[in-house]
Protein backbone atom coordinates (compact mmCIF):
# COMPACT_ATOMS: atom_id res chain seq x y z
CA UNK A 1 0.00 0.00 0.00
CA UNK A 2 2.69 2.51 0.85
CA UNK A 3 4.55 1.64 -2.52
CA UNK A 4 2.16 4.12 -3.94
CA UNK A 5 3.62 7.00 -1.87
CA UNK A 6 7.48 6.31 -3.43
CA UNK A 7 8.96 9.27 -3.99
CA UNK A 8 9.46 9.35 -7.84
CA UNK A 9 5.87 8.20 -8.67
CA UNK A 10 3.92 10.67 -6.40
CA UNK A 11 5.92 13.51 -7.91
CA UNK A 12 3.57 13.36 -10.78
CA UNK A 13 0.48 13.38 -8.62
CA UNK A 14 1.34 15.72 -6.19
CA UNK A 15 2.25 18.43 -9.58
CA UNK A 16 -1.26 17.26 -10.91
CA UNK A 17 -3.07 18.47 -7.95
CA UNK A 18 -1.73 21.60 -7.63
CA UNK A 19 -2.24 22.52 -10.87
CA UNK A 20 -6.29 21.55 -10.40
CA UNK A 21 -6.36 23.74 -7.08
CA UNK A 22 -4.58 26.42 -9.13
CA UNK A 23 -7.02 26.52 -11.78
CA UNK A 24 -10.60 26.08 -9.90
CA UNK A 25 -9.12 28.17 -6.55
CA UNK A 26 -9.34 31.91 -7.41
CA UNK A 27 -12.80 31.10 -9.24
CA UNK A 28 -14.03 29.40 -5.70
CA UNK A 29 -12.40 32.36 -3.86
CA UNK A 30 -14.39 35.09 -5.89
CA UNK A 31 -17.42 33.06 -5.72
CA UNK A 32 -17.21 33.08 -1.61
CA UNK A 33 -15.87 36.39 -0.87
CA UNK A 34 -19.00 37.98 -3.29
CA UNK A 35 -21.55 35.75 -1.02
CA UNK A 36 -19.19 36.83 1.92
CA UNK A 37 -18.87 40.26 1.40
CA UNK A 38 -21.79 41.50 -0.58
CA UNK A 39 -24.66 39.33 -0.91
CA UNK A 40 -25.06 37.78 2.51
CA UNK A 41 -27.21 40.15 4.98
CA UNK A 42 -25.70 41.83 8.01
CA UNK A 43 -26.37 40.30 11.44
CA UNK A 44 -29.50 41.85 13.44
CA UNK A 45 -27.42 42.26 16.06
CA UNK A 46 -23.48 42.77 15.11
CA UNK A 47 -24.48 44.72 12.18
CA UNK A 48 -21.38 43.81 9.38
CA UNK A 49 -18.90 42.48 12.24
CA UNK A 50 -20.79 39.38 11.23
CA UNK A 51 -18.44 39.16 8.16
CA UNK A 52 -15.81 38.46 10.25
CA UNK A 53 -17.26 34.89 11.16
CA UNK A 54 -16.64 33.81 7.97
CA UNK A 55 -13.03 33.97 8.63
CA UNK A 56 -13.03 33.42 12.26
CA UNK A 57 -14.95 30.31 12.27
CA UNK A 58 -13.29 28.14 9.54
CA UNK A 59 -10.11 28.77 10.65
CA UNK A 60 -10.80 27.75 13.98
CA UNK A 61 -11.72 24.76 12.35
CA UNK A 62 -9.16 23.97 10.63
CA UNK A 63 -7.01 24.84 13.24
CA UNK A 64 -8.16 22.36 15.34
CA UNK A 65 -8.28 19.17 12.60
CA UNK A 66 -5.19 20.01 11.50
CA UNK A 67 -3.76 19.15 15.14
CA UNK A 68 -5.97 16.49 15.36
CA UNK A 69 -5.02 14.82 12.19
CA UNK A 70 -1.01 16.13 13.21
CA UNK A 71 -1.90 13.62 16.66
CA UNK A 72 -3.61 10.61 15.22
CA UNK A 73 -0.62 10.55 12.27
CA UNK A 74 1.98 10.93 15.52
CA UNK A 75 -0.23 7.86 17.42
CA UNK A 76 -0.09 5.54 14.35
CA UNK A 77 3.42 6.52 13.39
CA UNK A 78 4.41 5.65 17.18
CA UNK A 79 2.79 2.14 16.94
CA UNK A 80 3.95 1.41 13.15
CA UNK A 81 7.12 3.35 12.62
CA UNK A 82 5.61 5.04 9.78
CA UNK A 83 8.11 7.23 8.53
CA UNK A 84 6.12 8.54 6.02
CA UNK A 85 3.49 9.99 8.54
CA UNK A 86 6.35 12.41 9.68
CA UNK A 87 6.65 14.23 6.65
CA UNK A 88 2.99 14.67 6.36
CA UNK A 89 2.59 16.01 9.89
CA UNK A 90 5.24 18.07 9.78
CA UNK A 91 3.92 19.73 6.15
CA UNK A 92 0.59 20.03 7.93
CA UNK A 93 2.09 22.01 11.25
CA UNK A 94 2.22 25.16 9.76
CA UNK A 95 -0.80 25.16 8.06
CA UNK A 96 -2.82 24.61 11.56
CA UNK A 97 0.20 27.43 13.39
CA UNK A 98 -1.02 29.77 10.86
CA UNK A 99 -5.14 29.24 11.14
CA UNK A 100 -4.86 29.13 14.53
CA UNK A 101 -2.94 32.42 14.67
CA UNK A 102 -5.54 33.89 12.19
CA UNK A 103 -8.88 32.70 14.38
CA UNK A 104 -7.06 34.15 17.38
CA UNK A 105 -6.71 37.34 15.69
CA UNK A 106 -10.03 37.43 13.87
CA UNK A 107 -11.75 36.47 17.26
CA UNK A 108 -9.82 39.55 19.31
CA UNK A 109 -10.82 41.97 16.01
CA UNK A 110 -15.12 40.54 16.76
CA UNK A 111 -14.45 40.79 20.47
CA UNK A 112 -13.87 44.27 20.13
CA UNK A 113 -16.70 45.71 18.73
CA UNK A 114 -19.33 42.98 19.89
CA UNK A 115 -18.61 42.40 23.40
CA UNK A 116 -16.38 45.55 24.08
CA UNK A 117 -13.52 44.43 24.65
CA UNK A 118 -9.87 42.61 22.71
CA UNK A 119 -9.08 40.00 24.99
CA UNK A 120 -10.21 37.94 27.93
CA UNK A 121 -9.00 35.21 29.49
CA UNK A 122 -12.20 32.81 29.24
CA UNK A 123 -11.64 29.06 28.91
CA UNK A 124 -12.25 29.18 25.31
CA UNK A 125 -10.19 31.59 24.35
CA UNK A 126 -7.91 30.34 26.76
CA UNK A 127 -7.67 27.31 25.47
CA UNK A 128 -7.19 28.17 21.93
CA UNK A 129 -3.85 29.89 22.96
CA UNK A 130 -2.52 26.66 24.77
CA UNK A 131 -3.57 25.21 21.39
CA UNK A 132 -0.79 27.88 19.51
CA UNK A 133 1.69 27.01 22.49
CA UNK A 134 1.30 23.22 21.38
CA UNK A 135 1.81 23.88 17.21
CA UNK A 136 5.01 26.13 18.18
CA UNK A 137 6.25 23.43 20.92
CA UNK A 138 5.87 20.71 17.25
CA UNK A 139 7.40 23.23 15.10
CA UNK A 140 10.14 24.47 17.42
CA UNK A 141 11.22 20.51 18.02
CA UNK A 142 11.77 20.07 14.30
CA UNK A 143 14.02 22.95 14.05
CA UNK A 144 15.61 22.77 16.63
CA UNK A 145 16.83 18.91 17.09
CA UNK A 146 19.32 18.37 14.81
CA UNK A 147 19.24 14.47 14.95
CA UNK A 148 15.83 13.12 12.73
CA UNK A 149 15.03 10.54 14.50
CA UNK A 150 15.46 12.17 17.89
CA UNK A 151 13.00 15.09 17.05
CA UNK A 152 10.07 12.90 15.18
CA UNK A 153 10.11 11.76 18.86
CA UNK A 154 9.86 14.97 20.32
CA UNK A 155 7.45 15.57 18.15
CA UNK A 156 5.45 13.02 18.27
CA UNK A 157 5.36 13.15 22.03
CA UNK A 158 4.35 16.93 21.83
CA UNK A 159 1.46 16.17 19.40
CA UNK A 160 0.02 13.34 21.33
CA UNK A 161 0.04 15.18 24.31
CA UNK A 162 -1.53 17.84 22.66
CA UNK A 163 -4.48 16.37 22.04
CA UNK A 164 -5.83 16.06 25.41
CA UNK A 165 -6.32 20.03 24.59
CA UNK A 166 -9.01 19.18 21.44
CA UNK A 167 -11.90 17.84 23.58
CA UNK A 168 -11.43 20.86 25.88
CA UNK A 169 -11.58 23.54 23.40
CA UNK A 170 -14.39 22.19 21.50
CA UNK A 171 -16.61 21.51 24.84
CA UNK A 172 -15.24 24.13 26.83
CA UNK A 173 -17.84 26.70 26.07
CA UNK A 174 -20.36 23.92 27.42
CA UNK A 175 -18.56 22.59 30.19
CA UNK A 176 -17.66 26.59 31.67
CA UNK A 177 -19.21 29.70 32.04
CA UNK A 178 -17.33 31.63 29.41
CA UNK A 179 -17.70 35.20 27.81
CA UNK A 180 -17.64 32.93 24.26
CA UNK A 181 -20.79 31.60 22.77
CA UNK A 182 -21.55 28.38 22.48
CA UNK A 183 -21.42 26.98 19.60
CA UNK A 184 -24.14 27.66 16.63
CA UNK A 185 -23.29 24.25 14.29
CA UNK A 186 -24.17 21.48 16.63
CA UNK A 187 -22.24 18.20 16.38
CA UNK A 188 -25.88 16.50 15.73
CA UNK A 189 -25.95 18.81 12.25
CA UNK A 190 -28.53 21.33 13.72
CA UNK A 191 -27.29 25.02 13.18
CA UNK A 192 -28.50 28.61 14.84
CA UNK A 193 -27.07 30.21 11.93
CA UNK A 194 -29.37 31.34 9.39
CA UNK A 195 -28.77 29.91 5.83
CA UNK A 196 -28.22 33.18 4.79
CA UNK A 197 -25.59 32.79 6.54
CA UNK A 198 -24.08 29.57 6.58
CA UNK A 199 -23.72 29.51 2.50
CA UNK A 200 -21.15 31.99 2.76
CA UNK A 201 -19.77 30.20 5.72
CA UNK A 202 -18.98 26.95 4.16
CA UNK A 203 -18.22 28.56 0.85
CA UNK A 204 -15.17 30.24 2.73
CA UNK A 205 -14.69 26.98 4.39
CA UNK A 206 -14.04 25.11 1.28
CA UNK A 207 -12.13 28.41 0.16
CA UNK A 208 -9.62 27.40 3.00
CA UNK A 209 -9.71 24.29 2.55
CA UNK A 210 -8.43 23.99 -1.07
CA UNK A 211 -5.66 26.66 0.37
CA UNK A 212 -4.40 24.41 2.91
CA UNK A 213 -4.36 21.35 0.67
CA UNK A 214 -2.17 23.31 -2.06
CA UNK A 215 0.08 24.57 0.94
CA UNK A 216 -0.08 20.81 1.96
CA UNK A 217 1.22 19.55 -1.36
CA UNK A 218 3.27 22.07 -1.73
CA UNK A 219 5.45 21.36 1.53
CA UNK A 220 5.04 17.92 1.38
CA UNK A 221 6.94 17.97 -1.90
CA UNK A 222 9.80 20.40 -0.34
CA UNK A 223 9.98 17.67 2.02
CA UNK A 224 10.17 14.86 -0.25
CA UNK A 225 12.89 16.99 -1.88
CA UNK A 226 14.93 17.46 0.76
CA UNK A 227 15.04 13.51 1.54
CA UNK A 228 15.88 12.67 -2.49
CA UNK A 229 18.94 15.32 -1.84
CA UNK A 230 19.73 13.13 1.11
CA UNK A 231 20.36 10.32 -1.70
CA UNK A 232 17.85 7.62 0.36
CA UNK A 233 16.05 6.18 -2.36
CA UNK A 234 12.78 5.01 -0.80
CA UNK A 235 11.40 6.72 2.98
CA UNK B 1 1.36 -6.74 11.30
CA UNK B 2 0.01 -7.27 15.00
CA UNK B 3 3.89 -7.71 15.90
CA UNK B 4 4.93 -8.47 19.96
CA UNK B 5 6.55 -4.98 19.30
CA UNK B 6 3.29 -3.47 18.22
CA UNK B 7 1.39 -4.44 21.12
CA UNK B 8 3.92 -3.17 23.76
CA UNK B 9 3.87 0.27 21.74
CA UNK B 10 -0.43 0.27 21.84
CA UNK B 11 -0.29 -0.90 25.66
CA UNK B 12 2.55 1.77 26.53
CA UNK B 13 0.64 4.48 24.26
CA UNK B 14 -3.04 3.63 25.71
CA UNK B 15 -1.59 3.67 29.44
CA UNK B 16 0.03 7.23 28.54
CA UNK B 17 -3.37 8.77 27.55
CA UNK B 18 -5.50 7.40 30.33
CA UNK B 19 -3.00 8.59 32.88
CA UNK B 20 -2.89 12.07 30.65
CA UNK B 21 -6.46 12.04 30.69
CA UNK B 22 -7.23 11.43 34.49
CA UNK B 23 -4.06 13.91 35.09
CA UNK B 24 -6.17 16.81 33.36
CA UNK B 25 -9.62 15.93 34.33
CA UNK B 26 -8.33 16.54 38.10
CA UNK B 27 -6.34 19.66 37.18
CA UNK B 28 -9.21 21.11 35.49
CA UNK B 29 -11.67 19.81 38.55
CA UNK B 30 -9.89 21.32 40.90
CA UNK B 31 -9.59 24.54 39.16
CA UNK B 32 -13.17 25.33 38.20
CA UNK B 33 -13.63 28.35 40.09
CA UNK B 34 -10.85 29.97 38.73
CA UNK B 35 -11.78 28.56 34.71
CA UNK B 36 -15.60 30.03 35.42
CA UNK B 37 -15.26 32.94 33.29
CA UNK B 38 -18.25 34.76 35.40
CA UNK B 39 -20.56 33.72 38.13
CA UNK B 40 -24.14 33.46 37.74
CA UNK B 41 -26.54 35.15 40.11
CA UNK B 42 -27.32 32.11 42.18
CA UNK B 43 -23.66 31.58 42.28
CA UNK B 44 -23.45 34.51 44.29
CA UNK B 45 -26.59 33.69 46.95
CA UNK B 46 -25.49 30.26 47.49
CA UNK B 47 -21.77 31.25 47.86
CA UNK B 48 -20.91 31.31 52.04
CA UNK B 49 -17.32 33.63 51.87
CA UNK B 50 -18.03 36.63 49.86
CA UNK B 51 -14.90 39.04 50.28
CA UNK B 52 -16.32 42.19 49.63
CA UNK B 53 -13.25 44.10 48.22
CA UNK B 54 -12.22 41.38 45.90
CA UNK B 55 -12.92 41.68 42.22
CA UNK B 56 -15.57 39.50 40.64
CA UNK B 57 -17.89 39.21 37.65
CA UNK B 58 -21.17 38.38 37.06
CA UNK B 59 -22.97 37.13 34.31
CA UNK B 60 -26.39 36.57 33.15
CA UNK B 61 -29.71 38.30 31.05
CA UNK B 62 -29.98 41.83 31.36
CA UNK B 63 -33.53 41.88 32.46
CA UNK B 64 -36.34 43.25 30.44
CA UNK B 65 -37.34 46.97 31.43
CA UNK B 66 -34.67 47.12 33.91
CA UNK B 67 -31.98 49.58 32.61
CA UNK B 68 -32.00 52.47 34.11
CA UNK B 69 -30.08 55.67 33.13
CA UNK B 70 -29.56 58.89 34.84
CA UNK B 71 -26.63 61.16 35.33
CA UNK B 72 -24.13 58.86 33.70
CA UNK B 73 -24.77 56.48 35.99
CA UNK B 74 -26.32 53.08 34.03
CA UNK B 75 -28.61 50.78 36.50
CA UNK B 76 -30.09 47.36 35.82
CA UNK B 77 -30.81 43.94 36.48
CA UNK B 78 -28.70 40.91 36.03
CA UNK B 79 -30.65 37.64 36.03
CA UNK B 80 -30.39 34.02 35.58
CA UNK B 81 -34.32 33.56 35.57
CA UNK B 82 -33.93 32.21 39.60
CA UNK B 83 -32.10 35.22 41.00
CA UNK B 84 -31.60 38.31 40.40
CA UNK B 85 -28.87 41.30 41.45
CA UNK B 86 -28.39 44.81 40.92
CA UNK B 87 -26.05 46.14 38.86
CA UNK B 88 -24.48 50.44 39.22
CA UNK B 89 -22.13 51.22 36.58
CA UNK B 90 -20.90 54.67 35.37
CA UNK B 91 -18.99 54.59 31.63
CA UNK B 92 -19.61 53.40 28.04
CA UNK B 93 -21.74 50.10 27.39
CA UNK B 94 -20.91 48.06 24.43
CA UNK B 95 -23.09 48.13 21.52
CA UNK B 96 -24.64 45.02 21.96
CA UNK B 97 -25.93 46.05 25.35
CA UNK B 98 -29.23 45.62 25.75
CA UNK B 99 -32.70 44.11 27.67
CA UNK B 100 -32.76 40.71 27.05
CA UNK B 101 -29.56 40.18 25.89
CA UNK B 102 -26.23 38.10 27.76
CA UNK B 103 -23.90 40.54 29.54
CA UNK B 104 -20.59 39.99 31.78
CA UNK B 105 -20.12 42.86 34.73
CA UNK B 106 -16.73 43.12 36.31
CA UNK B 107 -16.46 44.80 39.46
CA UNK B 108 -16.94 44.69 43.36
CA UNK B 109 -20.10 43.16 45.49
CA UNK B 110 -21.34 45.64 47.98
CA UNK B 111 -23.64 42.67 49.22
CA UNK B 112 -25.24 39.63 48.01
CA UNK B 113 -27.82 41.62 45.79
CA UNK B 114 -25.84 44.71 44.95
CA UNK B 115 -23.09 44.68 42.38
CA UNK B 116 -20.77 48.21 41.85
CA UNK B 117 -19.54 47.22 38.32
CA UNK B 118 -16.48 48.91 36.86
CA UNK B 119 -16.78 47.07 33.30
CA UNK B 120 -19.12 45.97 31.22
CA UNK B 121 -19.08 43.32 28.34
CA UNK B 122 -21.69 42.16 26.39
CA UNK B 123 -22.21 38.42 25.65
CA UNK B 124 -23.51 37.13 22.46
CA UNK B 125 -25.46 34.57 21.98
CA UNK B 126 -25.20 32.01 19.28
CA UNK B 127 -27.84 33.11 16.81
CA UNK B 128 -27.17 34.92 13.82
CA UNK B 129 -29.87 36.25 11.47
CA UNK B 130 -30.95 38.51 8.93
CA UNK B 131 -32.87 41.79 10.60
CA UNK B 132 -35.33 41.67 8.42
CA UNK B 133 -36.21 37.77 9.97
CA UNK B 134 -35.97 39.55 13.51
CA UNK B 135 -38.24 41.91 12.35
CA UNK B 136 -40.62 39.19 10.74
CA UNK B 137 -40.37 37.17 14.21
CA UNK B 138 -41.23 40.07 16.21
CA UNK B 139 -44.36 41.05 14.50
CA UNK B 140 -45.41 37.32 14.79
CA UNK B 141 -44.61 37.78 18.55
CA UNK B 142 -47.31 40.36 18.60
Amino acid sequence: MFNLINPSRIFYWIEKLINFINSIFFVILIIALTFALILSPPDYLQGDSVRIMYVHVPSAWIGLASFTGIALFSILNFIFKIKNLNLVSKSIAPIGLLFTCLAIITGSLWGQPTWGTWWVWDARITSMVVLLIFYILFILSHKLIEQESKANKVSNLIAIIGLINIPIIRFSVDWWNTLHQPSSIKLDGTSSIHPSMLLPLMLMLLVLLLYCALILLMKYKTEIIRIKKKNIKRI
Amino acid sequence: MLTKKVKKRVSFLSLLLISLVLAVFFILKSLTSNILYFKSPTDIQLSQDIVSKKKIRVGGMVKKDSININNEEIKFIITDLKNEIFVSYRGTVPNLFSEGKGVVAEGTLKDKSFFIADRILAKHDEKYMPPELKDLMKKNAK
